[in-house]
């Protein structure tokens, strides 16, 4: 029988018996920031293709989304600080090497970005014009013209926004839960998933529901093969690998992965979107919901399920 | 930092001394005791010693800090510089060896290898309690320094090589 | 800070630049009083006087610099804050017992009253001290001013006693303590059950690991295989309650193998032909029918032995009360030294020697009609007081014709102590007055009339430390920073209850630094050069260390030689060679109760230390993996123990399935358990393994209490639960 201990007293909080670093705030700006970056990049390609007249949910009513969601997610990121006085520290220094410091930055571009963008379509809110506020219309008037070349930031921003919490959490070679380099992409897939089911939920026009239909389906297979991918190449890799893999097949988070993540969030929505595109009728709104529930437990997993998995003891 | 497991009797005495030198609060610890106990009665084997901090040449917490507050200096020492930390916890996800802990006051805090100490010519404050004399400290880029020596006539090994860290604590074998 | 001439600092340029920056720090010299190692030490403080740390002096030789974790976290005693904090007079309020604080005035003018009252209607000698330690020194010195000498402390008959008597038997020489070991040259250490390592003796741990790094051979005789084992070239896991047969067929073998040291038995001993007719039979094929350890292994040890001899020890041990035979036990390990020649060479023990400190001059000490001698007189060899004979005359019985009816307790906590606690209790039931002095609300103080809250150590000044080594030395002890709340040193105690009783005479001074002065003048030396130093050696003057090979030496025994045949003993009607009994094995369903250390306390003085308590706050039950397989354990499940008598602990305590452990027996580190609630640490954590022990084997020879035959099952139901319905 083997025996591995702490004999002097070590119950450091948080610490010990395993990592509780990282909450709830972590998880819910992991999505967030997922879902701002997949709502970002869609409006922006749709703005830079020219086809933003045809698609006005989403360059218009969609984009409302990415600011509030980004102001609440760096509330939680600053409210999950110890040390919250200091913050501005982060924007001393640029560390190439710290995809936090990448994220800092890139939030602190994109966040006013994503404001300027819907006050460009402050016109288009309040379409009544003796209700318009004065200095914001004219902010407004500055600010339309450049909004091609705000797309234009947009479209590789948004795509770093989404990437890197995954990136993130894959340079963590310490958790072999995240350590791995799927991790990047299939977080960006899964922004983009949720960000074209938010656009789906606030979409006034059929055709853009439909198209955005389909592009969610594609990207949800897409994230079904990179799970898969990442689960297999976990079992092919060392003793803590698999033991990390062990949680989420057969082990306390299987029933929240499998059932919340995989099985309503991606094959149930999958589904129905399939039923959508050969023509039943079903309310958008169901998959579109299913896929934002499940973006969301994906992340809550992934965080909690992470810091639990370890190298020693 | 070299550490001879075959004479360490768990004692303790590192984690007491560096938090009286270090002002470590109560409850908290730098360094720690680990007990292995393999085998079965009669035959069993035990290996006691003390973990810390293992100043890694590749160290994760280093890259991911956001801030920089989390950097070596010269001999290879990490350090964390209170001021800088914003507590924002990646370096402590990213240690293999869960050497960090977020301290009361909010910043990161971890072994520092005393080098308040080392300064002032004197060893880290566990090396110099320890009352087997089983930590040594000094410097492995001289092939004549006792840590050296020994590093070249014992079996060695450290923590969690697999992780690519590169640390630099060796326990004797 | 902290003393009223100011002495002791001396101011260093020493910064601290961790997250809390402390710039100056001043240090007071000092020797560690956590546990009787007595280390000397420097107590670092700051600008507000707080004690910040503690570090070994590099002179000392009980540390070398290095002092252990209980040493270096003597901080904790300073700080805690569930410290004694005023004196507590015992009084009955709406029916209950309780404790309400009092002045000092009040207090000793209550103890004053008391004892003159008892010591006019029963005589001085009827009022007993119980004692350890440096608060114990200066309470001695004023009992035996007042006329008793009923003075008893547990280290004797509860600890150390029976291999004083035994070597004593043997080479007519204590052991003593520090133990006169000579581990740092030693070739093979052979431990009986001493746990180094686990038990915290500093510089023998010191020097295990210099052995260990001069590559000698470790036997460690254990049924656990404890830090020590793991460290050893041969382990022997033996049966408990079986080690004098394996000692006695290791001396057959070193014998009828003619591996003994000839030369040194023919020069030193007396009494060969006897104990080699006496271990003719005792063959290593008899003993392992005994101890269950192999002939082989047996034959293969004592040859490492011999091949080490004289550099070889076979360590004493230090708590040898186990089974009731250990004086004669402690004979066996001393004749095997004997036979391996290691007492006075070099790797063996060394001839150790310490400096008198002159007393104080003081009046003549009254001569009391009886003492601990009259107490101790059923067991003819005790040399100290014997505790559980002062509890037992405390108990009113017709027969006895030496009552005690007072009992002041300082510096040791009996109730954990003390085996048989239904004895203890009956005793303090009752005596007429009981005080008790400590620095911590510890669970005798629950018992007490009045109860004086101490100094710790870094607060006060005590007696120079002489303790015999290698070489003499001495260390001082000066307040390090003032006592926190209201408590008062020991010396100052003493004094006061001494000046209310007329015995000022005894206590000529305002200030124990005084004393400490004169002493240094006397001895050479002053107070001025100890601030400085902390610690002074002094050169040997009873010659070598070492036995001189040419010359003779004259032991200290009847005959003048090493006495392998004890007459003393046959003439008191003892085995005069030890002779293998057979002890109670635990029923079925039992498990025998084995108990030791750990090198983070000290007993149960240390358990609500904070630095301490972070390391370890309470105690877990061992149990072998089978056993755990079949009442169906898992580890950090909380269980609770019963004993053979039926007693059932107060606390659980979480087990801990580990293959550390034989099959037949449980083991926990003693000093848990507190019943205390002042305690916020530890209280109610782990198990108070004294409370388990009722069942005491008392050693005929000197009293010792042997506490190893008790045997407990586990329950895995609260116990205490069925009672509350």
């Amino acid at each position: 029988m083997q025996e591995e201990l702490f004999i002097s007293g070590r119950n450091i909080p948080n610490i010990d018996p395993s990592l509780q670093i990282w909450h709830w705030p972590i998880s819910v700006y992991l999505f967030l920031g997922g879902l701002a970056a997949g709502i970002l990049f869609f409006s922006s390609v749709i703005t830079v293709m020219g086809k933003d007249r045809e698609f006005e949910g989403t360059v218009k009513y969609a984009t409302l989304v990415p600011p509030i969601a980004l102001s609440l997610g760096l509330l939680a990121l600053v409210y999950d600080l110890t040390h919250p006085l200091y913050t501005w520290q982060l924007y001393m220094t640029i560390r190439l090497e710290s995809p936090m410091s990448w994220g800092a930055w890139v939030l602190l571009v994109v966040t006013p970005l994503s404001f300027l963008w819907v006050l460009s379509y402050y016109s288009d809110y309040v379409k009544n014009p003796s209700k318009r506020i004065g200095f914001v219309t004219r902010l407004e008037e500055r600010v339309r013209p450049y909004r091609r070349q705000m797309a234009y930031a947009l479209i590789p921003l948004s795509v770093i926004l989404g990437v890197y919490t995954g990136i993130l959490l894959s340079a963590f070679n310490a958790r072999p839960l995240w350590n791995n380099a799927i991790l990047g992409p299939l977080f960006l897939t899964s922004g983009l998933s949720t960000g074209a089911a938010t656009i789906i939920l606030l979409s006034k026009s059929t055709a853009e529901r439909h198209l955005f239909t389909r592009i969610d389906l594609a990207l949800i297979v897409l994230e079904l093969g990179l799970i898969i991918h990442m689960i297999m190449g976990m079992y092919a890799g060392s003793q803590v690998q698999l033991e990390a893999m062990h949680l989420l097949v057969g082990g306390e988070f299987t029933l929240m992965f499998f059932g919340f993540v995989i099985i309503l969030g991606l094959l149930v929505p999958a589904l129905i979107e399939v039923m959508e595109v050969f023509g039943k009728k079903v309310p958008a709104i169901i998959p579109a919901l299913l896929v934002l529930l499940g973006g969301l437990i994906f992340r809550f997993v992934m965080v909690e399920a992470g810091q639990i998995t370890r190298y020693l003891y | 930092m070299v550490i001879d497991t075959l004479k360490c009797v768990g004692c303790s005495d590192c984690v007491v001394a560096c938090q009286t030198e270090n002002n470590v609060p109560v409850g908290y610890c730098r360094d720690w005791i680990t007990e292995i106990v393999d085998g079965s009665y009669p035959n069993v084997e035990l290996e006691l010693k003390s973990e810390r901090c293992n100043h890694c040449d590749n160290a994760p917490c280093v890259r991911c800090c956001p801030t920089g507050a989390s950097h070596t200096i010269e001999g290879g020492i990490v350090l964390v510089t209170p001021d800088e930390c914003i507590g924002c916890g990646a370096c402590i996800e990213s240690c293999p060896y869960d050497a960090r802990f977020q301290h009361p006051d909010g910043y990161v805090d971890k072994c520092t290898f005393c080098h308040h100490r080392l300064e002032k010519g004197q060893s880290p404050a566990c090396v110099s309690v320890c009352p087997t004399n089983c930590m040594y400290f000094g410097d492995l880029d001289d092939p004549n320094s006792e840590v050296s020596e020994l590093l070249k006539n014992r079996k060695y090994k450290t923590l969690a090589p697999e992780a690519g860290t590169d640390p630099h604590v060796f326990y004797l074998i | 800070m902290g003393t009223t001439t100011g002495l002791g600092l001396v101011p260093l340029g020493f910064e601290n630049s961790g997250p809390v920056k402390t710039p100056l720090l001043n240090r007071t010299p000092t020797y560690c009083e956590v546990c009787f190692w007595k280390c000397a030490a420097w107590a670092y403080t700051d600008e507000a006087g707080q004690v910040i740390k503690l570090i070994g002096n590099d002179k000392d030789p009980h540390c070398f610099g290095r002092l252990c974790p209980r040493g270096t976290g003597g901080v904790g005693m300073y700080s805690d804050n569930d410290r004694l904090k005023t004196p507590l007079i015992r009084t009955n309020e709406n029916g209950e017992q309780t404790f309400r604080e009092a002045t000092w005035e009040e207090a000793l003018d209550l103890i004053a009253k008391k004892f003159k009252e008892i010591g006019e209607a029963h005589g001085p000698e009827s009022i007993a001290l119980l004692k350890h330690g440096a608060p114990g020194q200066h309470l001695e010195h004023l009992f035996k001013a007042m006329g008793s000498d009923t003075i008893a402390e547990p280290a004797y008959a509860q600890c150390r006693g029976p291999r004083e008597t035994g070597f004593a038997a043997t080479f007519g020489s204590w052991v003593g303590s520090p133990e006169p070991t000579d581990i740092r040259d030693t070739k093979c250490l052979v431990l009986i059950g001493s746990h180094i390592g686990e038990n915290m003796h500093n510089t023998q741990v010191q020097e295990m690991s210099d052995a260990i790094d001069n590559g000698a051979t470790i036997i460690t005789v254990d049924p656990r295989f404890s830090t020590a084992a793991s460290k050893s070239k041969f382990w022997l896991p033996i049966k408990p309650s079986t080690d004098i047969a394996l000692l006695l067929s290791w001396m057959h073998v070193l014998i009828y193998e003619d591996l003994y040291d000839k030369k040194y038995i023919e020069k030193y001993a007396t009494g060969f032909q006897q104990l080699k007719e006496h271990v003719r039979t005792f063959t290593p094929e008899w003993a392992y029918t005994i101890t269950t350890i192999k002939p082989a292994d047996i034959r293969r040890t004592a040859r490492e032995m011999a091949n080490a001899s004289p550099s070889v020890i076979v360590h004493p041990g230090r708590h040898v009360t186990w089974y009731g035979d250990d004086t004669q036990r402690s004979r066996a390990i001393a004749i095997l030294n004997a036979l391996l020649g290691s007492w006075g060479r070099r790797g063996g023990f060394y001839f150790k020697e310490s400096i008198k400190v002159p007393k104080y001059p003081h009046p003549e000490y009254p001569h009391p009609k009886w003492g601990w001698h009259e107490l101790g007189k059923e067991y003819p060899m005790a040399q100290m007081g014997i505790t559980t004979e002062v509890i037992k005359a405390s108990i009113p019985n017709p027969d006895n014709p030496y009552p005690v009816k007072a009992w002041m307790v300082a510096g040791t906590n009996i109730t954990k102590s003390i085996p048989n606690k239904k004895l203890l209790e009956e005793a303090i039931e009752s005596i007429d007055f009981m005080v008790v002095m400590d620095t911590m609300p510890m669970d005798v103080t629950g018992y007490a009339d009045v109860v004086l809250p101490e100094a710790t150590y870094l607060e006060r000044a005590d007696g120079i430390r002489s303790a015999t080594n290698r070489e003499p030395s001495i260390a001082v002890r000066l307040p390090a920073a003032k006592p926190r709340f209201d408590s008062r040193p020991g010396w100052w105690v003493a004094k006061q209850i001494g000046e209310r009783l007329g015995l000022s005479g005894y206590f000529d001074y305002e200030d124990y630094e005084e004393v400490i002065q004169w002493q240094l003048e006397k001895m050479g030396s002053s107070l001025n050069e100890l601030e400085r130093t902390g610690v002074k050696m002094f050169p040997r003057k009873s010659g070598s260390m070492y036995l001189d090979e040419e010359g003779n030496h004259e032991f200290d025994t009847a005959s003048g030689k090493i006495e392998l045949y004890s007459q003393e003993l046959k003439n008191l009607g003892f085995d005069p060679m030890p002779v293998f009994t057979k002890h109670p094995e635990p029923p079925a369903g039992y498990y025998r109760l084995n108990y030791g250390r750990a090198p983070m306390h000290t007993f149960s003085r240390t358990a609500n230390n904070p630095n301490l308590n972070d390391l370890k706050d309470e105690n877990k039950l061992w149990v072998n993996p089978k056993v755990a397989r079949i009442l169906d354990l898992r580890s950090g499940q909380e269980v609770w123990l019963k004993n053979q008598d039926g007693i059932i602990s107060d606390f659980a305590i979480k087990v801990r399935v580990t293959e550390r452990i034989r099959w037949d027996s449980v083991y926990m580190v003693h000093g848990f358990g507190h019943t205390n609630k002042k305690l916020t640490r530890a209280f109610g954590k782990g198990i108070n393994d004294t409370q388990m022990i009722s069942s005491v084997m008392v050693d005929p020879i000197m009293g010792g209490t042997g506490m190893r035959g008790n045997f407990v099952t586990i329950l895995t139901e609260d116990p205490h639960k069925t009672i509350e319905l």
